[in-house]
């Protein structure tokens, strides 16, 4: 078996062993990507020469024990665009940082460097992670692994994508709306969205700031809490960051269900929602049943709100934390200009998408003169009911579970001219960012297309233990399953 | 609600956004299929509920007033479209 | 002509001193090099994110104490957008819907007449870099150095009827912030800048008229001629017939006139919604106690102990205590030399006179109330003599010399050599001989000229009482 097919944990374990070199790693996920990336179109940036220098770094501090403690040390890394590393392009898959290199670090990759990761290249994204095909990127849309005509979902389409296609073993995406769980699903790999607050965003360019969470995709539930382990932390940098009381996460590996509750909303399960993916939820619901757990259906009323809620807040949000690309400080500007409103205007109007001016577009009318309080002031109601709900939900469940997304990868260019269908998309997935709640996406059977169908689980707030816990029991049950791409049968 | 051409106006004057008569017209239908059916919230009463902006209850988030940067100034001008004397050069303000 | 009433409010921009700026840990310093006090937060660099300085909350909440507001003890921070080239976000991070302070009041006297002027609200903020324009390229270069550093926002009522009540309500407002801590209000370094909202109407009338506003005036005297000068063009409009346009107009001092600034092609819709990057304070009553019980004694208290612990005149007191900085050398000095009076004195003459003749500030004084008490201590001891001690407390004021070290090294001791002095006094009468008879002859001021030859002859270094003593005893022989 390729090394590249292991897992991030497997492939950890094997250079502590001496079987691997940290360069023989680096070295054999670019040939992949080399090999690969041409077709799928993962990755913005490919950081070999960097990524080479590292290798050698993480050795000496790995031969000199200084790693032991870290399971990840030595695995490369791929990095989503929208987090900064220092001196390498940072561009958000946007024109308007096509140029970016950030002065400084995120703290997730300050984190991930001490834990000995080796950075090995930034991952394509829909634009400002405002998407849910990776469409929307200035590079060009990235493909499913599984089916080049169908999209990886988004906006971390990259990262999960290249996961999938093992151009990565494990990648860092964002999560704002389902960025993280959707594209997870569609490429049949699990990523966890944590907890908001649990780990900085310190570094990550913003979108909608109260909603945007970093969190680890991977192959499977092991490496997801292992990454989370290494990145989850207090950041005195971040004022949003919260301090948990319990950061060992790879202890909650545990296959037992036996008791615990989990609910299934029923709006779920309700009209929009791919049959194929119905069952299959269904089917996931009923072996963890099998192993012990407590099922029930339950009501929950306001998810049909979620996603107006959604779209304003973030879009508000969005309007504001992309008015500092401007032309003036960094990134793209304008060739053409007389005075500063032409940089300001047609820097802006060639710099960004449609959707991201869209986006814009909707915050600056939900927050201006007249519209505040019927838009973004009811909005806020909305999320505090929202997040009612859900406390309401978790004094009976330890776990809510449903779909991912209400279907399997979409095909190419089929939600582009119709935002609105595309936003409809995030039914399932809008309402933990609202409640700032953890969630976790992982394979649960494959369609009659041959397309992976994921299953989203969401814990109540920083019961990412219990989340983690409950996936890794339902994960025993089936193996992982690989692309035919990478199988070689393509 | 219905999006006039002056609301478009309006917002791409905000958002800083110089758009062609076409993205205009595309920005109006999109922007009012959107706006409609975020109208849909309306159906929900909300009466009495204290809008959430923070999520969590956390407050009195502070640091200490300790100087802890340098001059860094090289980084900060790295990536500037045009720099002069220092600074971020621009078109001259209108005063 | 109708008589008019002129109706102002002030909005007063006050930059605190803190050592780091609001958001991140940069310095507040004044100057240096264009973007050598900035880093990826306060430059607005993607990504980056703010993290509140604790002592902007407390300064915040010790100016909304002695401005006699209600606290507000849940409050937020919210986001002004707008694009401006000074402003790195296109957001100001500052406070819209729940300000930390609100509904206080300062209250003035001007010409006998006590007025209260409300405070509609106190709010945090940051300030903006600066831009610098170059007329040679004809281009601006802007500097984030400023650009962060942390303000508040006094707003008043519109309360105030005349340029005279403006002064003395910001006059009093800068003593109040300085005696507090909280900011230097130095003017001329932009740190106490106000906006003025100025409007007239007929006497009488209970409505307001159209405002204008101008920006960011930071001279006294600019103010006083701004407020003036608008006054009168809005009268003359009125009179005209004409109607005054809600606008933003900028004072030009030199040309004693004011002009509309080019209306921004945008609309001021700055579209504020809660920052969620920063979580919201709340300050406890426990806290907001202990920002009551640390507030230093305000200038009126002080003015009353002058009195009655020194007994100082409360002419005097007054004058001392009519900025903080000069209160604080007093009393550190009167404790060191147990002299107040005598403390008293050289702050209130020769201190004032330097002051008016380098047109300075109190808040600019740089000596140490230590070398003043020690000069005191040596003119007390008869080490040196006044008119020496005038001399040296020039060098005390301009450069703080220790006036002990300063009066060693340039041999300004008294000789305490009676011995000597005599002899030389001996030499001054003979040499005299016509003085001396006109002494005796009962001209008794005779004696005056003998003592000018003998201090002139010791090059100052006597006592000029002791030579008048000795000069006695030799004529009376």
């Amino acid at each position: 078996m390729e090394i590249t097919a292991l897992t991030a944990l497997e492939l950890g374990k094997k250079i502590k062993a001496g079987e691997v070199t940290v360069e023989e790693a680096v070295k054999a996920q670019l040939e992949k990507i080399k090999e690969r990336d041409g077709v799928y179109n993962c990755y913005v940036t490919v950081m070999e020469e960097e990524a080479l220098k590292r290798a050698k770094e993480v050795q000496k501090r790995i031969d000199a024990g200084e790693l032991d403690d870290s399971p990840l040390a030595g695995v490369p890394v791929a990095i989503k665009d929208n987090i900064c590393t220092k001196g390498v392009l940072t561009t958000c898959s946007s024109k308007i940082l096509n140029n970016f290199k950030p002065p400084y670090d995120a703290a997730v990759i300050e984190k991930l460097e001490a834990a000995g990761a080796v950075i090995i290249g930034k991952v394509n994204m829909d634009e400002f992670a405002m998407g849910s095909t990776t469409e929307t990127s200035y590079f060009g849309p990235t493909k499913n692994p599984w089916n080049t005509e169908r999209v990886p979902g988004g906006s971390s389409g990259g990262a999960a994508a290249a996961v999938a296609a093992e151009e990565a073993w494990y990648a860092l995406g964002s999560d704002t709306g389902g960025s993280i769980r959707q594209p997870s699903s569609f490429c049949g790999v699990t990523g966890l969205k944590p907890t908001y607050g649990s780990v900085s965003r310190y570094g990550l360019i913003a979108y909608a700031s109260s909603l945007d969470q970093i969190g680890p995709i991977a192959r499977n539930v092991s490496d997801c809490a292992a990454v989370f382990e290494a990145i989850a932390g207090y950041d005195v940098k971040d004022s949003t960051s919260v301090k948990m009381d319990d950061y060992h996460f790879t202890e909650a590996l545990v296959d037992d269900v036996k008791g615990l509750r989990i609910g299934i909303p029923k709006e779920y399960l309700g009209e929009g929602l791919d049959p194929e993916v119905k069952e299959a939820i269904l089917a996931a619901a009923k072996t963890l049943e099998e192993k012990g757990a407590i099922v029930e259906m339950f009501d929950m009323d306001m998810v049909d709100y979620a996603i107006p809620a959604y779209y304003v807040i973030a879009s508000a949000e969005a309007s504001s934390n992309l008015s500092r690309f401007d032309g003036v400080k960094y990134g793209y500007r304008t060739p053409d200009f007389e005075d500063l409103q032409d940089v300001y205007k047609k820097t802006r109007d060639e710099g960004f998408g449609m959707e991201v001016k869209r986006r814009m577009m909707i915050g600056a009318f939900v927050l201006s003169s007249g519209y505040y309080d019927a838009y973004y002031i009811k909005a806020l109601q909305v999320k505090a009911l929202i997040k009612k709900g859900f406390d309401e939900a978790f004094a009976k469940y330890d776990i809510i579970l449903g779909p991912t997304a209400p279907t399997t990868a979409l095909k190419m260019g089929e939600n582009l001219s119709d935002p609105l269908k595309m936003y409809l998309g995030d039914i399932y997935t809008v309402s933990v960012n609202l409640a700032g709640l953890p969630g976790i996406s992982l394979p649960c059977g494959i369609d009659s297309d041959g397309l992976p169908i994921g299953v989203q689980m969401i814990g109540q707030a920083f019961s990412e233990k219990t989340l983690i816990r409950a996936a890794y029991s339902l994960e025993q049950t089936r193996s992982y399953e690989r692309p035919a791409c990478v199988k070689g049968e393509n | 609600m219905a999006i006039t051409d002056e609301t478009i106006e309006y917002v791409a004057a905000l958002a800083k956004l110089d758009l062609t008569d076409e993205e205009k017209e595309r920005a109006k239908k999109d922007l009012g299929n959107i706006i409609g059916y975020v109208d849909t919230m309306n159906q929900l009463d909300t009466t009495g509920i204290e809008p959430m902006s923070h999520v969590f209850a956390y407050h009195n988030v502070f640091r200490e007033d300790v100087v802890t940067n340098g001059s860094d100034r090289d980084n900060i001008l790295a990536n500037a479209p045009e720099e002069k004397d220092g600074g971020f050069k621009v078109p001259r303000t209108v005063e | 002509m109708r008589e008019y009433e002129t109706v102002i409010g002030l909005e007063v921009h006050c930059e605190l001193a803190t050592k780091t700026k609001i958001f991140c840990g940069c310095t507040t310093e004044f100057g240096g090099e264009p973007n050598t006090h900035v880093c990826p937060v306060c430059a607005g660099m993607p990504g980056t994110l703010p993290v509140l300085n604790k002592q902007v909350v407390e300064y915040a909440l010790s100016a909304g104490v002695a401005l006699n507001c209600d606290i507000t003890q849940y409050c937020k921070f919210d986001r002004k957008n707008y694009f401006y080239p000074d402003l790195p976000k296109a957001y100001q991070i500052s406070q819209l819907y729940l300000p930390i302070c609100r509904n206080g009041h300062v209250d003035i006297e001007v010409d006998g007449v006590k007025k209260s002027i409300g405070i509609h609200e106190i709010h945090m903020e940051e300030d903006a870099g600066k831009l610098i324009h170059d007329e040679w390229e004809d281009c601006t270069i802007v500097d984030y150095n400023r650009c962060g550093v942390p303000l508040i926002e006094i707003v008043s009522e519109p309360d105030m009827r005349s340029a005279d009540e403006v002064i003395v309500y910001l006059e009093k407002l800068r003593m109040i912030l300085q005696y507090l801590g909280v900011s230097d209000c130095k003017m001329q370094e932009g740190s106490l800048r106000a906006d003025i909202n100025l409007s007239v109407r007929e006497k009488g009338s209970d409505k307001l008229g159209t405002r204008t506003e101008m920006k960011n005036m930071n001279s006294f005297k600019a103010i006083a001629r701004a407020i003036e000068g608008e006054m009168n063009r809005q009268i003359e409009l009125l009179e005209k017939g004409k109607s005054v346009t809600q606008e933003t107009r900028r004072w030009d001092d030199n040309k004693c006139a004011s002009y509309a600034m080019r209306s921004k092609e945008d609309a001021q819709d700055y579209r504020y919604f809660p920052d969620p990057d920063l979580p919201p304070i709340s300050i406890s009553d426990a806290w907001l106690e202990r920002v009551k019980a640390a507030q230093p004694e305000m200038r009126d208290a002080k003015c009353a102990r002058y009195v009655k612990e020194y007994g100082l005149t409360e002419h005097d007191a007054a004058i001392l205590t009519e900025s903080r900085k000069m209160a604080d050398i007093f009393e550190a000095a009167a404790a060191i030399c147990t002299k107040p009076k005598e403390v008293s004195n050289w702050l209130m003459v020769d201190t004032m006179r330097l002051l008016k003749v380098h047109e300075m500030d109190a808040a600019d004084l740089k000596f140490s109330p230590e070398h003043l008490a020690k000069l005191i201590e040596l003119l007390d001891a008869g080490t040196i003599n006044r008119p020496t001690a005038r001399d040296v407390f020039e060098k005390v004021f301009a450069e703080n010399v220790d006036p002990e070290a300063y009066v060693e090294a340039n041999g300004l001791k008294i000789e305490a050599d009676d011995g000597a002095l005599k002899g030389v006094i001996e030499e001054i009468v003979a040499a005299n001989p016509q003085s001396v008879a006109d002494y005796h002859a009962g001209k008794k001021k005779a004696i005056g000229f003998l003592v000018g030859q003998t201090m002139k002859a010791m090059k100052g270094k006597a006592d000029p009482g002791t030579v008048n003593k000795i000069l006695a005893e030799i004529l009376n022989q």
